[in-house]
Formats: structure tokens, C-alpha cells, sequence
């Protein structure tokens, strides 16, 4: 909405082209063609955003085409890691591949969110100054660690530590399906399961949602804290009452990032998860799920033409909920837009 | 006759490349020697100055082989340029297929289709042979305390990675070793999860030689039971070594340190090794599809029971031209494969990448043919 209308601002000063006369006045002022020049310049950037986004949009519908027009047995003829297990479809696949990767970025975001909010919190409103500095550069830093080395420390390192804690989780609280072992009464040894995935998506995603609500945390505007506390709140009501109102939109939008992030992560899922297609809720077993990025990565280097399309419209599909997260996020930004700030 | 005829080639391949050549016959002379240990005939080479470039495509398995491959030959000779795209056995051979390279590598052998294409691509009329120059052995390997070898035969392992024998103590296991004293950990299995050249040979070993493998068909995806998995060799080797009781495949040149499967073969159990890998091969009967008897596509028989042999290989071929249009093509094509049949090449592959060297006899018959390569 915001950015619509600078940008249609920008357009009315630049577009009636000015009477000649007016126009040579400017010119004649010093910043005049700077400033052109400016408004040009981000203009077009910020043309070319929408035309890589159409051009994104655009390749993949095109490269999905011959995927998704062929009949289903026609495409597992072609590409034969469709089919493999249960004679499942393209579209069957791509719904554990959606599956998979909702189930275990939702793990991911259900960590991630309370964590990064309190840390959000320490930084803004509890820590001494000069430790909240520190703390905010290592958690900037924790963002600029590249997915794969997640991916390696994961599979390495956090996995053989939590497997004890899962059949922990499985002798406690097997009941719930969730954690559920296998039909041969146990968890997965080796702990590759969507748990760990989960796990390791939420560290790569604290830094974001935190560095994010932090700033709008920052931005509660001091009379409305010190109102809240000159009427008798102790520190956690005056967050209540003051912060939490004041940065509801830029939490969500936080997690929405966060989300986004969790979604399309390749990496650390492709070396962290033991794949498997199912619709299983055992979170605690391997071979159970997958995630479409993984699952792009881990079939195309040996795939040929068909199995590229079909990748592809994998990618398509994940495009599409990407898209549907950011528009749900968009609309409940606006629908809670009433309660921000000022009142 | 022929002497006549490569005579000929070598004078117009030296005159051809004359005045780009670098005349180094010290550095010329000591590797073709090794690599013409073969036949009398192909002496002719030391004379010849190659230069240019040869390209190549096709599997990922002879990647790292290939690189020793390429820098070797490429001391060589310094002005020709050899370049493989690893783009996998399919790519490989439909790009030479397609006429854009000179050589392919490919781990499957070609269908009836693609021989005819490689027909279309190749000069004359008698298409494309297949090569058998980089044998890699498959380990089964396991992570038991205590345990370096096992014995097993094929169907033991079949039932472990169908999910039959889920425990190490099982009977089955137990029977062929008396010696080992086996704990009643549980047996995780650990399987390739992307397609790979190492899963369909081991896969098909276990169609062909186990009675209880569910699949009939080989394929490069998992078809056993589903256990545990990661991307690649390197991820299974880490996640058989990080955890005890687990059991998986992959090159033996990776198995390091952990433990070995040793296959019943006839009535003996033969752990790998590269003579074994190669003895393998040179017990095998030529494909029934193949195009004549230069070309060397072998049906791997994984069911041997020839003493010394150890049936889980995995062979992965070079594919030429018989007859190639272009004489300086053709030299370069014929030299560098001579190269990577000598015993030199095969030796920088073995500690390049961990393969098992051909078995000389193999070399001198690959290097028979390759000296039959005709120019159009």
C-alpha cells in the first residue's frame, strides 16, 4: 500500500511533462538532474523486482508445462523416481513433498517464535545496554552463517546429541502420535528425523524473526511505556500493555520471514532429514518426510528432461504457498493495522 | 597393410599440428612407453605431437579418475586440452549421441535406440563401442565394536536391507560366522536417498544373487527396505560411522576404517580387493546387444562363482566412435583412452579415486581395438 503510493507520487511530480519553461527553470538548479536522475534510478529498481518476480513466474510455468500437461502414468514411464514406492503421481508426490515441508517448518516456527521473541525482549527491554549490543551482534552474526554449515554442524554434531533425547520424548510421551515409534518399538537410531530438521530450520530462522521484532520492540514509543509504568505496571504489564500492542505487525511480519526462510531452505534439511514420502505424523521416525527444496536438490543432478519438469513443478509449488504465506501475512498485518501505536 | 595406414595418419597428424607443436620427446618418451606395453604396432604414437581439445561427458562416478586422467595425459601433452562434464551416465550419452563429444562415460550400457543414434553420430557405419576402464568395487560396510570383516552371502544381505534380519545376532548372520561374537544391537540400515550408479550395482547384485530381494528390476533408486538415508557417498559413510549397528554400501575406497562385508562367492567368502574387482570383470560374458566383438560390454556376472572374484563392482564404461570423421580427432580420442587402458592410467586412477586397476590382459585388448579406430 505504503510503497503504491510513494510510487505514485513519484510518478505525478515526474510524468506531466512540466511546461517548458518550468522545466528549464529547474534545470537550471543545480540538483535538478541528480534528482531525475534518483528518481529514475529507484524507479527502475524497483521495476525490475516485479520483472524478475513475472520473469520468475514466468520461467517456471513454462519449464512445469510438459510436466504437468502429461497423463500420470506417461510421466512415471519418463521419470522413474516417480512412482517408485506406491505408483504415487506427480501430484501425489508433490502432496508429501507440501506436507513435509508445512509439517516441518511449522516445528520450526513453533520453536523459533517464543525463543526469538524473548531474546527480541532481553535486547530491547531487560538487558543493560552494553550487553544487549553484544548480544544483538552475535545474533546478526548467527544470520550470516551460510545454510550448508548448518547442515554439516546439524548432521554432525546436534543430531547424535538429541537422539537420546528422543527416545527420552518416546518412552515419556509416546502416546501422542507425534512421537510415536515405530512399528519395531523404536525411534530412529541415527536421529535424522523431521525433529532434528525442525530443530536445526529454528536455529537458522531465530536470527531473522528476532533481529526484526527487536527493531519494532525499539520503536514502542517511550510515553506510552512510561505511562503504563507511571500507572503502577509492573515491567511485563508495561510489555504487555505497551510493547506487544505497539509490535503485533512486525511480529507477524517477523514470522512470516522466518517462515519464508524455513520453507525454502535446502541445505539443511537435504543433509539433516533421512527422506521418505509419507503422510505420517511420526516426527520421530525416519524415511517419513521430505521437503520440496530437499527433494529438488537430492533429484535433479541425475534427472533428465521430464524429471526436470517435474522438479520444476515442485518449484512451482512451492512458489505458490510462499506466495499464499506472504498474502495470509499481508492480510493479517492490515486487519490488526486498527490496534498499532498511536491508539 | 595397417602399419601403412597409421603410418600415413601419423605423418598427417604430425603435419597437421607441426607448427603448433612443441618438440619435448624427453617428457614424450617414458609414459607412452607404459602405455604401449600392448602391442608393436601402436610404437607409432611416441612419434605423433597431439594437440587440441577433447571433450567428453557422461558419469559422475569416473569424476575424480578422470581428473588424474586428464592431468596426466595433459603433462603429456601440453597443448591439447581434455575437459569432462560429470554431467551423469544418461547426459553423457545422449550429448555423444547428439555429436557434441567425442568420447562419453556412462555407467549403463546403451539401448538398442542409442546404439543405433551413436550409428548416426559416429563416421561410417559401425557406431560405438563400449570400453570397461574404471572397476570400482562396492563395499557393504558396518560399524560393530570389535568387528572388522563378516562373512555373508547374498542373501543374508538382501534380508538385512529388506528389513527381514533386524538384529545383529540374528541367525542367519551368525551361522557364517562362527568366530565373531556378534551383540544384539539392532541393525540400522543406511541407503543412498538421491539416484546413484553405487545403488543400482548394488541393487542388482542382490536381483541377481539373493533369492529373497523384493525388486525384480534394477533401478538406481532405494527399492529395500526404508532405513535411514543421505545425499551421496560421503553422508552414508558419516552416518555408518556415527552410529553403531548400522550397516550400508558405498565405494570401497571410502570403507576406511570401518567394517567389511566379505561376499560368498562359489563356496568361499572373498572380501574386496582390486584383483578381485577386476577378476570379476574379466569372468563375465560380453552383453548379447553388444555391437560386435570390439565392443566391450559386458554382462556383469554377479552370480560368479569363479575363485577370487568379487561380484559387487561397479563398472563404469568409456564410449568411442569406431570410426571418427576427423583424423586429429581421432588421434586425440584413440591417445587419451590408450592412456587411461595403460597401466600408468590405471594406476593414477586407483590412487586418484580408489578403482581397481583393469587386469592387464583387459589393457592389451583395449588397446588392440583402440589402435583399430578408423579415420573417415
Amino acid at each position: 500500500m505504503f510503497t503504491n503510493q510513494r510510487r505514485a507520487r513519484v510518478t505525478t511530480t515526474q510524468e506531466p511533462p512540466a511546461p517548458q519553461a518550468d522545466a528549464q527553470e529547474y534545470s537550471t538548479h543545480p540538483g535538478a538532474a541528480a534528482n531525475r536522475l534518483f528518481g529514475g534510478l529507484s524507479a527502475g529498481a524497483a521495476t525490475l523486482i516485479l520483472v524478475t518476480l513475472a520473469a520468475v513466474a514466468t520461467f517456471l510455468l513454462i519449464e512445469a508445462w510438459p510436466a504437468m500437461t502429461a497423463s500420470s502414468a506417461e510421466l512415471s514411464d519418463k521419470v522413474h523416481w516417480l512412482g517408485t514406492e506406491s505408483n504415487e503421481t506427480l501430484l501425489a508426490t508433490i502432496g508429501f513433498l507440501v506436507y513435509g515441508t508445512v509439517l516441518i517448518s511449522a516445528i520450526a516456527l513453533l520453536i523459533a517464535t517464543p525463543l526469538s521473541i524473548g531474546i527480541a525482549l532481553f535486547i530491547s527491554h531487560y538487558a543493560p545496554r552494553r550487553l544487549a549490543q553484544g548480544l544483538g551482534y552475535l545474533i546478526d552474526l548467527l544470520a550470516a552463517i551460510p545454510s550448508v554449515v548448518y547442515g554439516l554442524w546439524g548432521a554432525i554434531v546436534v543430531i547424535p546429541v538429541l537422539q537420546p533425547f528422543y527416545e527420552f520424548l518416546e518412552r515419556y510421551l509416546g502416546w501422542i502420535p507425534l512421537f510415536a515409534a515405530a512399528d519395531d518399538g523404536s525411534v530412529s537410531g541415527t536421529g535424522r528425523v523431521a525433529l532434528s530438521a525442525g530443530i536445526v530450520l529454528a536455529i537458522m530462522i531465530i536470527p531473522i524473526i528476532t533481529a526484526v521484532t527487536r527493531e519494532v520492540f525499539l520503536q514502542t514509543p517511550t510515553l506510552h511505556e512510561e505511562a503504563a509504568l507511571a500507572m503502577g505496571a509492573t515491567r511485563w504489564e508495561m510489555i504487555k500493555m505497551a510493547v506487544f500492542p505497539f509490535g503485533r505487525s512486525g511480529m507477524i511480519g517477523a514470522t512470516m520471514l522466518g517462515l519464508g526462510r524455513a520453507l525454502g531452505e535446502t541445505m539443511a534439511v537435504y543433509m539433516i532429514l533421512s527422506p521418505g514420502l509419507t503422510f505420517s505424523p511420526y516426527i520421530l521416525q525416519a524415511a517419513q518426510h521430505n521437503t520440496i527444496a530437499s527433494y529438488i536438490a537430492l533429484q535433479f543432478p541425475e534427472a533428465n528432461q521430464d524429471g526436470v519438469s517435474a522438479l520444476i513443478t515442485m518449484g512451482l509449488a512451492l512458489f505458490v504457498i510462499t506466495l499464499l504465506v506472504n498474502m495470509l501475512a499481508r492480510w493479517i498485518v492490515s486487519r490488526r493495522a486498527d490496534f498499532d501505536g498511536a491508539n | 597393410m595397417k602399419i601403412a595406414t597409421r603410418t600415413g595418419a601419423v605423418l598427417s597428424a604430425a603435419a597437421l599440428t607441426f607448427a603448433l607443436a612443441a618438440c619435448s620427446p624427453s617428457n614424450e618418451e617414458e609414459p607412452t612407453d607404459s602405455s604401449t606395453a600392448g602391442g608393436t604396432e601402436s610404437d607409432a604414437p611416441e612419434a605423433m605431437e597431439l594437440s587440441g581439445s577433447l571433450v567428453g561427458a557422461g558419469a559422475s562416478s569416473q569424476e575424480s579418475a578422470m581428473e588424474a586422467w586428464r592431468a596426466g595425459f595433459q603433462g603429456m601433452h601440453p597443448e591439447v586440452t581434455v575437459s569432462y562434464d560429470p554431467v551423469g551416465s544418461g547426459g553423457g550419452r545422449t550429448q555423444f549421441t547428439d555429436g557434441a563429444t567425442s568420447f562419453a562415460g556412462s555407467d549403463a550400457l546403451m539401448d538398442e535406440e542409442e546404439y543405433a543414434a551413436a550409428v548416426e553420430a559416429c563416421d561410417g557405419d559401425m557406431g560405438a563401442i563400449h570400453l570397461p576402464l574404471y572397476i570400482s568395487p562396492v563395499a557393504v560396510i558396518f560399524n560393530l565394536e570389535g568387528i572388522d570383516s563378516l562373512n555373508m552371502d547374498a542373501d543374508t544381505i538382501a534380508g538385512i536391507f529388506n528389513g527381514e534380519i533386524t538384529s545383529w545376532d540374528d541367525a542367519a548372520i551368525a551361522e557364517q560366522n562362527p568366530d565373531a561374537e556378534l551383540p544384539s544391537t539392532p541393525i540400522t540400515i543406511v541407503h543412498r536417498a538421491d539416484e546413484s550408479g553405487t545403488t543400482e550395482n548394488f541393487q542388482d547384485y542382490l536381483v541377481k544373487a539373493a533369492s529373497n530381494w523384493p525388486a525384480e528390476e534394477t533401478s538406481g533408486d532405494w527399492q529395500g527396505a526404508s532405513g535411514e538415508s543421505g545425499p551421496g557417498t560421503s553422508a552414508v559413510v558419516q552416518i555408518v560411522q556415527d552410529n553403531t549397528g548400522a550397516i550400508g554400501y558405498a565405494d570401497a575406497s571410502r570403507a576406511g576404517e570401518l567394517g567389511t562385508v566379505a561376499l560368498k562367492v562359489g563356496e568361499e567368502y572373498v572380501p574386496f580387493s582390486a584383483e578381485a574387482a577386476a577378476a570379476v570383470v574379466d569372468a563375465s560374458p560380453l552383453s548379447t546387444g553388444a555391437n560386435g566383438e570390439n565392443d566391450l560390454a559386458f554382462e556383469l556376472d554377479r552370480t560368479t562363482t569363479a575363485s577370487g572374484a568379487y561380484p559387487l563392482v561397479l563398472v563404469s564404461y568409456t564410449i568411442v566412435c569406431q570410426q571418427y570423421d576427423d583424423e586429429a580427432e581421432r588421434n586425440l580420442v584413440t591417445e587419451f583412452v590408450k592412456y587411461v587402458a595403460s597401466e600408468d592410467g590405471q594406476n593414477q586412477a586407483a590412487s586418484a579415486a580408489g578403482s581397481s586397476p583393469i587386469s592387464a590382459s583387459l589393457s592389451e585388448r583395449v588397446i588392440g581395438i583402440l589402435d583399430g579406430i578408423a579415420a573417415g
